[in-house]
């Protein structure tokens, strides 16, 4: 390190040298004009620090020492007293490290204050490469806040990071990018783009969040390099570590958020990861995928909302009756076209509800806003536990969360009703949050509850805050308006208010009153006779006005106390505010059209004092009415209407909500909170009219779970038949299903919906076990019975992984037709990924069954209702046999009823669960789920020496139920001849001693070309030597041999870390073997040495703290004896691999073959 | 996201500013102070204000305003939350989170915030973590460092960064296993000037303070798990189980840490611990009023009820109050107009009361106000709710660990000020009987 650090230092100090001279004198000028409280202060009064400045950067520019000089001089020679940093500068340059973190602490200090340090930046910046790393981390503080003003200078400190790029350890690795990105200097940025990218791809997780992190740096500095850097964020949203998930998604935010086509593939994933991502990444993920979902899913709630449209009796009543035929229509659509809910969108809403218990707010907040404009209404009530939990947080909280629940309760009141009193107003509430309460209060008033409300609002309204009794005042009122049964109750509330001594109040309630009294002035006058008494006393404009527009208004209720008001009114006229003096000439205008008799003159009076008043509004107002209304030769056209002017019935004022409508803002939004687009806010899109194609979220199986997994879904297709019950789906029978559906005459939008649903539902099993445990949600669950049901029915026909082929090719064929232009291409890709890692299929021969499929699809597109699953079976049944005909030498694992027992697959199901509930997090679930691993098949006799008959055998990884101890040998017999071959048996058995065999039930006949698959159990008694046995038929006999590798001899066995270690302590010394490798090309990161080693050795993943270590346990099958594997990942592609386990024969030979398994 | 911060104290002095992308002058405060002064008190200064080309996003904590200059949309409680830890992190390296403790510490708290986030997007914010990177200040190291030159920053890298479970350190050794649970219950009421509850629930956390070797892995569970209606947790906690078990199982974080928060609802309520009969009416003509208070201990389960306060806010015309307590002592603040009245233990046979007369100003009208008292309390070894830790298991370690739980009811209002915990068993001042035209009455009631 120390030799490495010199030779960085010295380019550094070689500049320090040319530098100091210039600096210095820099420094010194500048330094007391930029530390007001330096004693120093006298010499610079003449000249002014910015022209200062000017004059020394000019000078810098150029090599011009000398034209400086001069001032340099007369500015060191007015310079009697040392300064003030050149202590610290002094101690930047020490070879004391506490000296120079004495200093740097002061700097960073100074700089924390607000105060200017940046003429020290020389002195600091050659300190980049100091070993004491607090000193190093202070100078990084330091570096990044002035950077950008001495950008020179700043150069010289990239060499230090680009070298820790390279850094073999990733926290240096990180915190090099780290700084390097934040450096803001535009000259660095091809670097900076060249470290990300490296960096994007580097092993650690830790690195590779560091470079997310970065690329919002980047894009702010230049967002020239946008286009680069969406590049780098596609890779990084690929990742699939629960470190990386949050930060990339937050540079996808800041960078692309109009990209939305770069998460699909990464769509399902980010569902299953949430869980387990850091708080802060959970929030900005989950507002993401609220507004992805609404590009990609239907509305939940597009029934309902049709009929919201046509108001609240349309819900129980026939929404064909009423309303206008397009809503009938529209409504008749929506019937015909039963809502069924992406299981993508399912999955959406599943996994983000348990985070609802997250302990921080803005988690919960985030969900929140999630379901309430993604999931179905019958579900958003979920959210109001939660969301009534977060009131008793900060008061900062409170105030944020109030305001969302104030903008849900208007669209969603009965979410929030079971709550009402959690909203009820403590008097040590701030203000503003009562006020924000009172709003909830009101909104959630109903007939049945308002009762309660209105007694809370009473002891509200005796409380010492003026501000929150005014609002209450409005609350009532906005009740009063809204519930029509307790408008007279509130009313006379009211009235009796204006009794109060408080002026505030009053006027308050006189505002309210008047809104009120304008819905039926007829059955009120004598209210508006108590209030014309009120102006006499009350003072506050607003309430006055409002109590002289009343009067104008309704001044034939009031026939004899108007005219005396308008007397009074005229009196005291020049000492009004303006709003009362306008209104006076309103209430002047309108008795002068209604009873011109006693008023003439009191208007006339009126209007003259306006005509001289100061405001010019008064004097126009007064020009206004007095044409208007007083009858001249002029304006005789005009004044036929004053009256119909004047005097129009006043539509009453709708007390709204401020919250209304904003729901429109995505709800938890800063947008949202202060009612206006913020900058950067990406507007919440409408739901499409119809489902964008679904199948743009299917993932290719990555390529190392493909094989585990692959045969894990066979496996489960095959079971399906028997335990139609169980949770799971297979494929085949869903998209039958959906092919019955779409026969059956509905749109092609559900059709292609439910044929995405089906290959989803595969893909979301394999993306995350764990997910499959929870509770399906009710609609599910219904969906699910239906077809469980109709899997029952169909499952004797859906047997072999051909028919399951078949469909799933037709699966994708129609989704290829129905979205055919924009899917085409990735279906299509995916469909070759696939077959590609088949190698068991023949590519031809699948996709000439697709097309045939295709054809014959395009010919029933009429509603036919059961034939197409019928058919299409029929076909493949048929091909079973041709297929096994060509498919010689390809693997099958048809483990066919009678050959695998039943419990076979009952407990390898119970394997699964097993595995889902072991404690391992997301990222590392679906390694665990290939316990099997890749299935290699070997030969027992090869088809020229067996005479036709062609025998392969292999290690099928499944418990063999007859005897526990010993390991299921999968042979699959295929019979090339044209004679059928009889009686296969197992004869004379030549085993070492302690070996045990449990030979295969007799196959009677095999036809000729058919191939047929047992299972046969074999103890090896934990050692590789071969079992010899003689093959028989009804004609021949072979001897053959099965020879075990090592690592077929174990079982997986679940264990958590802590248990692994302590086993692990057990089997050190003799028992532990440990080997160093180099890894091979394709297993450096620890996916790959997961398959690797798992296919190597049946043995299960441990879950391990650190990503750089995988740990595998299994046990012997025959004896139970533990094998513990540890493989420690090292720097590039070193690699130790550990193997500890009692038996040191079965220890070594494992070490050989994982190493073997590791290296290529 | 967050773009600077700037704390700031109550007399409007910026003491400390951090810059995570270019500097923002601090001049962007103006908008702050403006709002500030509009709105009085500290508590009502809204906790996002549109400031220009910037919003601002404040919390109010321990006497300081913690504003954060934002640029552009971001979930506003993404931003306080995250503030608020950032106080929670002083706190928990300072043991205090005030002016003084951040002067003093003014580098530490420039290196944690300089880890915490990154381009204003959070990055280390476990504490565990944090203290991995940043030792916490301490006497005796900051001697040693004064000394010897060392640093406060950790040699070794933190690796639990990169580990799945990033809330524990790795490593962790102790010579005393030992791991302690407060259950901590706030009753949250309010009652009627009858006594009858009008609202209440409670509250519950429970703390942990956990110091085992190695990677322990506990299960907690409850005697009476049902009680618990809604719940949050540290992230350590799974979730599954507890939806399956309903046991809590988790591997802890190291040292104190907030394990889960509950509520019980109104249904599930045992009972209040206390009762409260009080009468204080203002007369018309004299300028006086009387004050009558008696408290006394209800259902309270053998339990002694200890250290109960109660707070009256009285109107501003009140200008002294001259009482005899029974048991306690009163205190009556003139400027703020508060009643304090210190009680102390409750015990069965004689109740505390405290009487006497309220003087009020010359002239004034008599205050239509009816105060409401405030009631704080505690009761030790006792969860109000009845909830009941069942056992503690420990896996993945040998040794044998000191377990204790501890059981603490208060009453109290959590509002978020730091460990002071202000009470609210509150009363209402007016009974309202009938239901219709009940505002009339009531103001008849009120003003007559």
């Amino acid at each position: 390190m120390t030799p490495m650090q010199k030779l960085l230092q010295l380019p550094v100090n070689a500049v320090n040298i040319v530098k100091t001279v210039q600096a210095q004198a820099q420094e010194e000028a500048r330094s007391p004009v930029l530390t007001p409280d330096s004693i120093q202060q006298n010499w610079y009064s003449a000249v002014q620090p910015e022209e200062l400045r000017n004059l020394k950067v000019a000078g810098t520019g150029g090599g011009d020492s000398e034209e400086r000089a001069p001032l340099e001089e007369g500015v060191t020679s007015a310079q009697t007293q040392p300064l003030r940093h050149d202590d610290l500068k002094e101690m930047l340059d020490s070879n004391k490290d506490s000296l120079k973190l004495e200093a740097m602490k002061r700097i960073v200090a100074m700089i924390a204050r607000g105060k200017n340090a940046s003429d020290l930046f020389p002195a600091v910046v050659k300190n980049v490469a100091c070993k004491n790393i607090e000193v190093k981390k202070l100078v990084y503080v330091y570096l990044v806040r002035y950077a950008e003003e001495q950008q020179d200078l700043a150069l010289l400190s990239i060499s230090t990071f680009q070298r820790g790029l390279k850094d073999p350890n990733q926290l240096i690795r990180a915190s090099a990018l780290r700084v390097l990105s934040s450096i803001r200097v535009t000259i660095i940025v091809p670097i900076m783009m060249l470290a990300i990218k490296e960096a994007a791809s580097d092993m650690s997780p830790y690195v590779r969040k560091t470079a997310a992190h970065a690329i919002p740096k980047l894009y702010s500095l230049d967002p020239e390099q946008k286009d680069q850097l969406i590049e780098v964020i596609e890779k990084l949203l690929a990742d699939k570590t629960t470190l990386v998930a949050g930060s990339v998604v937050m540079a996808f935010e800041e960078v692309c958020p109009e990209r939305i086509d770069l998460i699909h593939k990464n769509y399902r994933k980010l569902c299953n990861l949430l869980i387990d991502v850091e708080e802060w990444g959970q929030v900005v993920i989950i507002n993401m995928l609220t507004r992805y979902a609404r590009t990609q899913f239907l509305n939940p709630n597009v029934n309902e909302s049709l009929l919201e449209e046509s108001g609240e009796k349309a819900f129980y009543g026939s929404d064909d009756e009423e309303g206008k035929e397009e809503k009938a229509e529209a409504a008749a659509l929506a019937k015909r076209k039963p809502y069924v809910m992406d299981p993508d969108h399912r999955l959406l809403l599943r996994n983000t509800k348990p985070l609802l218990q997250s302990r921080n707010a803005a988690v919960v907040m985030a969900v929140a806003q999630l379901y309430f404009h993604l999931a179905p209404k019958a579900e958003v009530g979920v959210i109001a536990k939660a969301l009534v939990r977060l009131m008793r947080s900060h008061s900062e909280v409170q105030y944020v969360v109030l305001q969302n629940v104030a903008t849900m309760t208007i669209k969603r009141r009965g979410m929030f009703e079971p709550y009402l009193k959690s909203f009820y107003i403590r008097s040590t509430d701030p203000t503003q949050i009562k006020i924000l309460k009172l709003e909830v209060l009101t909104n959630l008033a109903n007939e049945t509850n308002i009762s309660t409300i209105l007694r809370e609002f009473q002891t509200y309204i005796k409380s010492m805050d003026k501000d929150f009794v005014a609002a209450t005042i409005q609350a009532i009122g906005r009740c009063a308006t809204n519930i029509g049964e307790v408008r007279d109750t509130c009313l006379n509330g009211l009235v009796q208010l204006l009794s109060n001594r408080d002026e505030l109040v009053v006027a308050e309630s006189v505002v309210v009153i008047k809104k009120l009294l304008q819905m039926q002035p007829e059955q009120h006058s004598d209210i508006i006779k108590h209030m014309a008494k009120l102006t006499d006393n009350i003072q506050v404009p607003m309430a006055r006005a409002s109590i002289l527009w009343l009067i104008g208004e309704y001044c034939e209720h009031v026939p004899k106390i108007a005219p005396d008001v308008l007397r009074k009114m005229a009196k005291t006229f020049t000492n009004e505010e303006d709003i009362v003096k306008l209104q006076i000439i309103n209430l002047a205008a309108k008795l002068y059209l209604t009873n011109s008799k006693q008023t003439k003159l009191l208007t006339q009076y009126v209007l003259n004092l306006a005509k001289y008043d100061q405001n010019y509004d008064i004097r126009d107002r007064a020009r206004f009415i007095r044409q208007l209304i007083v009858p001249t030769d002029k304006s005789g056209a005009l004044s036929k209407y004053a009256k119909k002017l004047f005097l129009a019935l006043k539509p009453a004022p709708v007390l709204e909500s401020p919250f209304k409508d904003r729901d429109h803002f995505q709800l938890g939004s800063l947008s949202h909170l202060l009612n206006a687009k913020a900058g950067g806010y990406q507007e919440l899109p409408d739901w499409p009219e119809t489902a964008p194609d679904p199948s743009v979220r299917n993932v290719e199986v990555p390529e190392w779970t493909k094989c585990s997994s692959r045969e894990k879904r066979k496996e489960k297709k095959v079971e399906k038949p028997f335990y139609s019950d169980s949770e799971e789906e297979s494929g085949p029978t869903e998209s039958a299903d959906s092919e019955s559906d779409s026969a059956s005459g509905s749109g092609s939008g559900s059709e292609s919906e439910e044929s995405g649903s089906g290959s989803e539902s595969e893909e979301s099993r394999e993306e995350s076990e764990s997910e499959q445990e929870d509770k399906e949600d009710e609609e599910d669950k219904r969906k699910k019975k239906k077809k469980t049901d109709r899997g029952k029915v169909k499952a004797p026909a859906v047997e072999s992984p051909e028919s399951e082929e078949s469909s799933g090719a037709e699966e994708k064929n129609r989704a290829q037709k129905v979205k055919g232009r924009r899917s085409g291409s990735e279906s299509e890709s995916e469909e070759e990924e696939e077959s590609e890692s088949e190698s068991s299929r023949s590519e031809s021969e699948s996709e000439s069954e697709s097309e045939s499929d295709t054809d014959a699809k395009k010919k029933k597109k009429a509603p036919v209702t059961k034939p197409p699953p019928k058919q299409a079976k029929k076909e493949s049944k048929k091909e079973k046999k041709e297929m096994s005909l060509l498919d010689l030498d390809d693997f099958e694992p048809t483990p066919s009823p009678q050959v695998t027992p039943v419990n076979n697959f009952l407990s390898s199901s119970l394997v699964t669960d097993l595995e889902g509930l072991s404690l391992t997090d997301t990222v590392m679930a679906p390694t665990t789920i290939a316990p099997s691993g890749s299935v290699k098949t070997y030969e027992l006799l090869h088809r020229i020496t067996g005479e036709g008959l062609g025998v392969e055998y292999c290690f099928s990884r499944q418990p063999f139920s007859p005897d526990a101890h010993m390991v299921a040998v999968q042979i699959m017999f295929t019979n090339n001849t044209n004679a059928e071959t009889k009686n296969l048996h197992v004869e004379d058995p030549k085993l070492q001693s302690g070996m045990r065999i449990k030979e295969f039930p007799e196959i009677e006949l095999l036809p000729p070309g058919e191939m047929v698959t047992v299972v046969m159990g074999i103890d090896f008694c934990d050692s590789t030597q071969a079992a010899n046995f003689q093959l028989c038929t009804h004609i021949r006999k072979f001897f053959v041999s099965i020879q075990p590798p090592v690592g077929e001899l174990m079982m997986p066995v679940f264990m958590t870390e802590n248990e692994f270690k302590k086993e692990q302590g057990q089997l050190m010394g003799m028992n532990e073997i440990s080997e160093k490798l180099t890894l091979g090309e394709k297993c450096q990161n620890e996916h790959g040495i997961v398959q690797r080693v798992t296919s190597a050795a049946n043995v299960s993943r441990v879950p391990c703290g650190s990503d750089k270590e995988c740990r595998f346990a299994g046990k012997t099958v025959s004896s139970g004896i533990l094998v513990l594997v540890t493989v420690a990942t090292k720097e590039e592609r070193a690699a130790q691999l550990t193997v500890n386990c009692e038996k040191m024969v079965i220890g070594t030979m494992l070490v050989k073959d994982i190493l073997q398994a590791l290296t290529q | 996201m967050i773009h600077s911060l700037f704390l700031i104290n109550s007399s409007s002095d910026i003491f400390l500013e951090k810059h995570w992308k270019s500097v923002i002058s601090r001049s962007v405060c103006d908008y702050f102070f403006e709002v500030q002064e509009k709105a009085g008190e500290a508590e009502n200064v809204p906790p996002v204000i549109h400031a220009g080309h910037h919003y601002l996003i404040n919390i109010y904590r321990e006497k300081i305003f913690f504003v954060s200059v934002i640029q552009s949309e971001v979930p506003p409680l993404f931003v306080i939350e995250f503030l608020h830890h950032v106080a929670e992190t002083f706190q928990d390296y300072f043991g205090e989170c005030s002016e003084s403790a951040i002067k003093d510490n003014v580098v530490i708290v420039y290196e944690l915030l300089e880890e915490m986030l990154d381009n204003g997007f959070p990055l280390a914010t476990e504490s565990n973590i944090l203290k991995e990177l940043i030792k916490p200040p301490n006497i005796l190291r900051s001697v040693v460092n004064s000394i010897t030159g060392s640093c406060n920053v950790g040699e070794t890298l933190p690796t639990g960064q990169l580990s799945t479970i990033p809330w524990r350190r790795a490593g962790v050794k102790y010579t005393n296993n030992e791991a302690y649970f407060d259950v901590v219950e706030e009753i949250d009421a309010i009652l009627d000037k009858t006594g009858s509850v009008v609202f209440a629930e409670i509250q519950g956390v429970i703390d942990a303070c956990v110091n085992l070797t190695g990677m322990p892995d506990l299960t907690l569970s409850f005697m009476n798990p049902r009680l618990l209606d809604d719940v949050s947790f540290h992230p350590c906690v799974r979730f599954k189980r507890w939806e399956s078990e309903r046991v809590l199982s988790f591997i802890p974080p190291d040292g104190n840490f907030r394990l889960l928060s509950y509520h019980v609802s109104a249904q599930n309520l045992v009972a209040i611990p206390i009762y409260v009969k009080q009468n204080i009416s203002f007369f018309e003509t004299g300028s006086s009023g009387r004050l009558d208070i008696t408290v006394g201990p209800k259902q309270t389960m053998g339990k002694t009820v200890e250290a109960v306060f109660v707070t009256i806010n009285m109107p501003k015309v009140v200008l002294s109050a001259n009482l005899t307590a029974t048991q306690g002592n009163y205190t009556y603040n003139p400027v703020t107009k508060t009643l304090v009245w210190d009680i102390g233990k409750l015990s069965q046979q004689k109740l505390p009361n405290l009487k006497g007369s309220l003087t009020l100003q010359c002239g004034a009208p008599k205050p239509e106000e009816s105060p409401s008292l405030n009631i704080d309390l505690k009761i030790q070894q006792l969860a109000i709710s009845g909830l009941k830790v069942n056992r503690l298991d420990m896996y993945g370690e040998k040794y044998k660990p000191f377990k204790g739980v501890k059981y603490v009811s208060k009453a109290g209002k959590f509002q978020g000020k730091g460990l002071l915990e202000v009470c609210s068993v509150h009363f209402h001042g007016q009974v309202i009987a009938n239901t219709s035209a009940q505002i009339s009455h009531c103001h008849h009631g009120a003003f007559h």
